[in-house]
């Protein structure tokens, strides 16, 4: 299973959500590369089964074979685990 | 010196300062950039442009922000700087308006500033972090905290 983290320019706010992706796929034992990417790449590669990005990003990722999830308060693993389990089992 | 401290160089903190809207101060951040030897004018503008051009999505956190935008050479070293506000100003986030704390961050590519958001990570997820800093008066109180 593949996962990309998405934002405008790959290295700030998707980079955060990566990491703690990371984090809470080691929790729920569960596995899956995680990578970080900005919206072109992420649009242009169309591999990743989960798109993981913000709310303000969900509408520029439409039109993908691939789930997207929005995060709202990406140090909230509650939240990040919440809704990627839920896309994943 | 923790990898937080080492990115926020001489100039780059800001202790309560006023911004009437979300663009003064997304270029405050900017402003710390360029005084502190990171960036030059260029990448403030594009910090700019790009919430611009695709809303508040560096409101990562309820009352925190990390404006940047692509490494480019505007980036003249990898770098961050921050801004605590007087007065909390809305981003238009769904949830995590107003915001209060601002990171400016500029990365010379994709890879050499992991470690720092690393380190930036494990500060903001813990519970309350971002009011420990709201709490600090002095610069020096803040470099404790990052330590």
């Amino acid at each position: 299973m593949k996962i990309v983290a998405v934002c405008g320019a790959g290295i700030g706010t998707s980079v955060l959500l990566k990491m703690n992706a990371e984090k809470v796929l080691r929790t729920l034992g569960l596995t899956a590369t995680v990578e970080a990417a900005d919206i072109e790449t992420a649009r242009a590669s169309r591999d990743a089964q989960i798109l993981l990005t913000t709310p303000e990003i969900v509408d520029k990722l439409q039109g993908l074979p691939s789930e997207v999830i929005a995060i709202d308060h990406v140090f909230d693993l509650g939240e990040i685990s919440e809704k990627l389990s839920k896309a994943m089992l | 010196m923790s990898l937080l401290n080492a990115a926020l160089g001489v100039g780059s903190i800001t202790l309560a300062a006023e911004a009437p809207d979300w663009e003064a101060a997304v270029r405050l951040a900017g402003s710390g950039l360029e005084a502190s030897g990171r960036t030059t004018n260029v990448y403030t503008q594009a910090m700019v442009a790009a919430i611009r051009e695709l809303g508040p999505y560096v409101v990562v956190a309820p009352g925190l922000a990390m404006p940047h935008a692509r490494p480019s050479e505007a980036v003249l070293e990898t770098g961050m700087s921050l801004v605590v506000l007087k007065t909390p100003v809305a981003f238009g986030h769904r949830k995590n308006d107003p915001v209060r704390v601002v990171f400016g961050l500029a990365a010379l590519d994709h890879d050499r500033h992991l470690e720092l958001l690393s380190e930036f990570a494990g500060k903001f997820g813990k519970e309350g972090f971002v009011n420990s800093l709201l709490s600090c008066q002095s610069e020096s109180e803040i470099r404790h905290l990052f330590t």
